[in-house]
């Protein structure tokens, strides 16, 4: 649906920043892609790339087979109007109500009065607010001004949704309901969703794909399931420290069991693996004394997610192969002792 | 005879204010808009014109109106015909205010949020569309203001119209008040003034309150 080529950005200055460099990046059709980085990572350079309000210096942009880097303003401009954005700040106008700001890529592209008002209708139904149309947008909550600037978004069926830091300026519930808006919009309208956020639960709660950008590069890129369970790069472990506690106290590591021989070993368990009894089925088998020093179950997407922490006491020979049972159960293991 | 012509100089100096008022909003608003709109950064950037358009707004607001007022008389003569009286004070007052009011609509342009510039450019607006659409209508508050603050200037200016025989408050002031020692005439013009202006003022507050939605 969205492809960068080689995209490249920088800002000269007294110091010359490079935002964005040499990034390639695939965003498929109909999912949820999710860029993460801390800030100052280019994230937002990125994202802007996508609708050309930043122009990058080189590279190509590609969405929906257009290329959009070499279209005249004139064609741009359409091509925009089939790309809905979102905000941190939401970024209504003051001067109009709800209604009135819904209507207004609308009017830009156009549309008659009548069709306008039908569909601003629907929007508002879509999004829960069709009892707030005549109200102004200082008179609303950040939730609801989200809303608003989503069904403006949404109002010339674009096939892409650009969503930048749309949550962070909200509170945690209502993230949580804005979050569940997008999702619900991605399943019933089926367009592509771009968002980026330093918020890892954002990726965990709603994304497809996730890319990791650090210092201007996409350093790494998958599905969010594999690059929670299985970080490839320093960039996304970093990241994920934050989500997860993955730091077991060193005295716990490290504690001597009255000299007896132990493991301690990291899990991840995803989907079905998550809910079978393959610790008991090991201490039964292998009679190693297992203890749990850390363990949580997380929701990802549709996918349960879990990660334990164990240490395993008993003779070397049954230490290993207890390990290599729990391998051989494509559970992702670490061995951290 | 002394009401008489206290209302014959109410009458003059509300012409030469409002109308030198419409005219600096007619080409002020125009004139600000080009200056903020092409200012760095924003949606029609253009350093050159940028650059010209500030220096014809300097030079415009650093001559002293008194002075400005003499300097084009020649102007005044070509447009209007004559340079003396209330319609050819209207024209140094309108060419003092323009400049003005220009700095005025560019800060109240300023004030907008770029984020929501951003928004509608996102959307696929045109530069001229975000004019009419974004960039007048949330700044129509600021600008009621800018509108008001010019009025209330030109009060003040069209005091120094005397000068040309324009008459006016500010006229009378001088030429019955200062010049006759008529005390009572000067005090009766000052009241006017003061109610004059704290009326405009009041007018444009309400106007500006009205039409601010933040």
């Amino acid at each position: 649906m969205i492809h960068l080529k080689g995209i490249s950005k920088t800002y000269s200055g007294a110091r010359a920043v490079h935002a964005l460099n040499n990034v390639d990046l695939q965003i498929p059709a109909g999912k949820i892609f999710g860029i993460i980085g801390s800030s100052g990572a280019g994230k937002s350079t990125l994202l802007r790339c996508i609708n050309l309000l930043e122009v990058p210096d080189a590279g190509e942009v590609w969405v929906g087979g257009t290329r959009l880097d070499t279209l005249t303003p004139r064609e741009l401009r359409r091509a925009r109007q089939k790309m809905g954005m979102i905000f941190q700040h939401f970024n209504l106008l003051t001067s109009r109500t709800v209604a009135e700001n819904i209507a207004f890529p609308l009017e830009i592209a156009g549309v008659p009065a009548k069709e306008r008002q039908r569909k601003v209708a629907n929007l508002l139904e879509i999004v829960g607010l069709a009892d707030k149309a005549q109200a102004y947008p200082a008179q609303l909550s950040g939730g609801q001004k989200q809303r608003v600037g989503i069904a403006r978004a949404l109002a010339n069926d674009p096939q892409v949704l650009l969503c930048d830091e749309a949550t962070s300026a909200l509170d945690p519930e209502t993230t949580k309901s804005v979050l569940k808006l997008l999702q619900s919009i991605n399943q019933r309208l089926g367009l592509t969703i771009v968002l980026i956020t330093h918020e890892m639960p954002v990726i965990q709660e709603i994304c497809d794909f996730v890319a990791v950008m650090e210092n201007g590069i996409v350093q790494e890129t998958g599905p969010v399931i594999d690059v929670f369970t299985r970080p490839q790069s320093e960039a996304a472990r970093r990241m994920l420290r934050g989500t997860f506690a993955q730091n077991i106290p060193p005295e716990l590591l490290h504690r001597n069991n009255n000299g007896e021989p132990h493991r301690v070993l990291k899990l991840s368990f995803v989907g079905e693996r998550a809910h079978e009894p393959i610790i008991s089925q090991m201490v039964q088998h292998f009679k190693v004394d297992a203890n749990i020093l850390f363990g949580r179950i997380d929701q990802m997407k549709d996918l349960p997610f879990g990660m334990l922490v164990i240490e395993l006491v008993g003779p070397e020979e049954q230490l290993d192969q207890a390990v290599g049972f729990l391998e051989s159960q494509h559970v992702e293991l670490e061995v951290l002792v | 005879m002394l009401w008489q012509t206290l209302w014959q100089a109410l009458q003059e100096t509300l012409i030469m204010v409002v109308a030198s008022t419409l005219i600096a909003a007619l080409f002020g608003l125009p004139l600000g808009l080009a200056l903020a709109c092409t200012s760095p950064g924003h949606i029609l950037e253009n350093r050159v014109i940028s650059k010209l358009l500030g220096a014809i707004v300097n030079v415009g607001r650093s001559i002293p109106f008194i002075i400005l007022m003499v300097a084009i008389i020649p102007f005044t003569r070509w447009l209007v015909g004559t340079s003396i009286g209330t319609t050819a004070a209207i024209v140094p007052l309108s060419i003092a205010a323009i400049p003005f009011a220009a700095r005025l609509v560019e800060s109240a342009i300023f004030e907008i949020d770029r984020g929501v510039i951003e928004a509608a450019q996102s959307m696929g607006s045109s530069p001229w569309q975000i004019i009419w659409k974004v960039l007048i209508p949330e700044a129509r508050a600021s600008l009621v203001l800018g509108l008001t603050i010019t009025t209330v200037n030109l009060v003040g200016y069209s005091a120094m119209a005397g000068a040309i025989g324009g008459g006016g408050l500010g006229d009378l002031a001088i030429r019955f008040g200062y010049q006759r020692f008529r005390g009572d005439v000067m005090l009766q013009t000052v009241i006017l003034l003061v109610i004059l202006v704290q009326a405009m003022q009041m007018l444009g507050d309400w106007a500006s309150r009205k039409l601010s939605k933040r």
